[in-house]
């Protein structure tokens, strides 16, 4: 026990202290922080990206926006695709069971980076998946080199290419309001999908493991009943995933707000800053820009962010989720999931 | 086919048919890409440009590979890996395996404390300690030393609470018997519980591995030094243009291809156990 409490205490507990430190230092990252010459300055990085009106404050509420739209596409997707995987592999007559667990699931144990480097090609100008719109008589956009906002490019199809003036002239965090509402560039898009490929197999298994438990008496209860088989899943199946369905939406949420891997690897935060996140955006400031503060700064707004939402997530659903057993069991299958997800990062994130 | 007494035997049927179309195109587009990176890793620049698709090189070529072997650092990216994954595998299980059975059996001050730690620490976001981890072993002097790319890793919350988890479910008569017969906590733990501990040991073992291979954001700020490089690091520099003019998909495929390798074998070879572990690493 010994050897680990003093490893995961050096290497994640003073870490933390250290940085809390460096959060509201003048360090630039010249000797040791904790030298003479390295002065306190309050909040002052924290004003810096939250209100300092400069540029550290603008890509502060951009790698913002760009991450909130990965969220709200990603976390729903990957559930739904993994749900729908799930269903579908635990049908009882199905043959190839286990070829179609594997297909799915063999995403999940490859790299970030050996998928980035793939997806690049893919989404490539002259790539698979533009020769596969070809088909369509649809020509594709160079993918990782777009950074208009999807939702600009939808509200631009009905005539709407320019702010109203309501949005265009007020803002938050260094961004007009227009700007927020652009939705995910194209390029942020295909890291989009690329999320739900990595993950959708993870959380398939956790559905898995659910849906076996739920085991066959109680379906055949409702087919007694004589509810045809959507009704079975919606009214008998689905309730009883309902602690699986948390936890997956819990890793879900955690995993998305940490992209890191596939930015670093693909775009370094470009087209035009629209697939910044704020976890490369703190990588960013503190190692090339030299920026310590603020790059410490962005890191615990970041796990602020991270825990607010998981609060407010497990109070929305919190009613009845299940007792103390269902419970533990549920923590005890995160274990598993962020052991896995610690290398990738995709998380669910990859992560 | 199945013999349903209450649903119409044509209507199953035809339902049959709807999932096994719906697995089959999700199936494609699962291993589509994965076939196309093999595919396009023995074409050359020009028909990788022009057939992405297609998946059999119009003239096939290993340049790619011979490119990455004898003119690029990947040989040397690869021993790091290699190095870097045996030596954390090798310390989680011994280290992990330890802790778990002290917080599951061994009674000692503050162990409710020390598990509370364990379970927060789990919940701590990888990529907010970025910097921490760089300032700790900045301050170590580890920075741009193997020290530096292996010690932090040695120790992995998740890890042991799987072990703990699987210690706790031996029944206690087991070592309360080697204990009659004389034998210390160290030599129970050593020669009688974790002998019993293997499917969950295989199980911390194949995490292990698995996430020190494909582990990048650590390495990324506990070194610059080049001969430090790991694949996932080396690729992703690989990736960003830092070694090729032009875009060099065969060869960037092919790298990717490699360090991906490692990791499907070990999943091809422990599928089975990989597959069942969410729930099996719990309640085995």
């Amino acid at each position: 026990m010994l050897p680990v409490v003093v490893l995961l205490g050096l290497f994640l507990v003073a870490p933390v202290l250290m940085a809390l430190w460096v959060s509201v230092s003048d360090w630039r990252g010249n000797g040791s922080p904790f030298g003479g010459d390295v002065g306190f300055v309050g909040l002052e990085n924290y004003r810096q990206i939250l209100a300092g009106g400069g540029l550290a404050e603008r890509d502060f509420g951009t790698s913002l926006r760009n991450n909130l739209f990965y969220v709200v596409l990603v976390v729903p997707l990957q559930t739904m695709i993994a749900l729908l995987l799930a269903v579908l592999v635990t049908r009882r007559s199905l043959r190839g069971r286990g070829f179609f667990r594997t297909a799915f699931y063999f995403p999940s144990v490859t790299s970030s980076v050996a998928i980035t480097v793939l997806w690049l090609f893919l989404f490539s100008t002259t790539g698979v998946v533009n020769k596969i719109l070809g088909w369509f008589g649809l020509n594709g956009p160079a993918w990782f080199q777009d950074p208009r906002g999807v939702l600009h490019l939808l509200l631009g199809a009905v005539g709407v290419d320019r702010a109203p003036a309501a949005l265009g002239e007020n803002g938050f965090l260094g961004i007009t309001w227009w700007d927020w509402v652009a939705g995910p560039s194209v390029a942020m898009s295909a890291f989009v999908l690329m999320a739900v490929f990595t993950t959708s197999g993870t959380f398939m298994l956790l559905f898995i493991a659910a849906l076996n438990n739920i085991g066959d008496e109680i379906e055949e209860a409702g087919l007694i009943d004589g509810a045809n088989a959507w009704q079975r899943f919606r009214f008998v199946t689905l309730p009883m995933l309902r602690p699986t369905l948390f936890t997956v939406l819990t890793l879900g949420l955690i995993g998305t707000w940490q992209v890191f891997d596939q930015i670093y690897t693909g775009t370094q935060g470009g087209p035009a800053k629209t697939t910044l996140t704020p976890a490369y955006l703190s990588f960013q400031s503190a190692f090339v820009n030299q920026q310590w503060g603020q790059g410490a700064a962005i890191a615990f707004v970041l796990f602020a962010i991270i825990v607010v939402l998981t609060l407010v997530q497990r109070w929305v659903l919190s009613e009845d989720r299940g007792s103390r057993g269902e419970r533990a069991r549920a923590d005890a299958v995160r274990a598993g999931v962020t052991a896995r997800q610690q290398g990738g990062g995709v998380a669910g994130g990859a992560a | 086919m199945s013999t349903a007494t209450t649903t119409a035997p044509r209507a199953r049927a035809t339902g049959t048919y709807v999932t096994y179309a719906v697995l089959a195109l999700l199936a494609v587009v699962y291993v589509m890409p994965f076939l196309i990176q093999v595919a396009t890793s023995f074409k050359t620049e020009a028909d990788a440009a022009a057939n992405p698709l297609s998946l059999v090189p119009s003239t096939a070529t290993a340049e790619a590979y011979r490119t990455l072997f004898s003119d690029s650092p990947l040989p040397t990216w690869f021993a790091n890996s290699v190095i870097v994954t045996l030596v954390v595998t090798t310390g989680r299980v011994l280290f992990c395996s330890m802790a778990g059975y002290a917080l599951a059996r061994v009674p000692f001050r503050g162990r409710a404390l020390a598990f509370a730690v364990l379970v927060a620490i789990m919940a701590v976001p990888n990529v907010v300690l970025l910097i921490p981890k760089f300032l700790v072993i900045n301050q170590l002097a580890i920075y741009d030393s193997y020290a530096g790319l292996i010690i932090p890793l040695l120790a992995d919350a998740s890890a042991v609470f799987i072990m703990k988890g699987f210690f706790e479910s031996i029944p206690a008569s087991v070592e309360e018997a080697a204990r009659i017969d004389g034998a210390g906590t160290f030599r129970i733990f050593w020669s009688v519980v974790l002998p019993m501990a293997r499917p969950a040991v295989m199980t911390v073992i194949i995490l292990s591995f698995q996430a020190s291979w494909n582990e990048l954001n650590h390495f990324i700020v506990a070194s610059q030094d080049p001969g430090l490089f790991t694949l996932t690091k080396g690729v992703a520099q690989l990736a960003s243009g830092a070694l090729s003019q032009g875009t060099q998909y065969p060869l960037k495929l092919a790298a990717a291809l490699l360090m991906t390798l490692p990791v499907a074998l070990v999943f091809f070879v422990f599928q089975k156990r990989i597959v069942n572990t969410t729930t099996g690493a719990v309640k085995e």
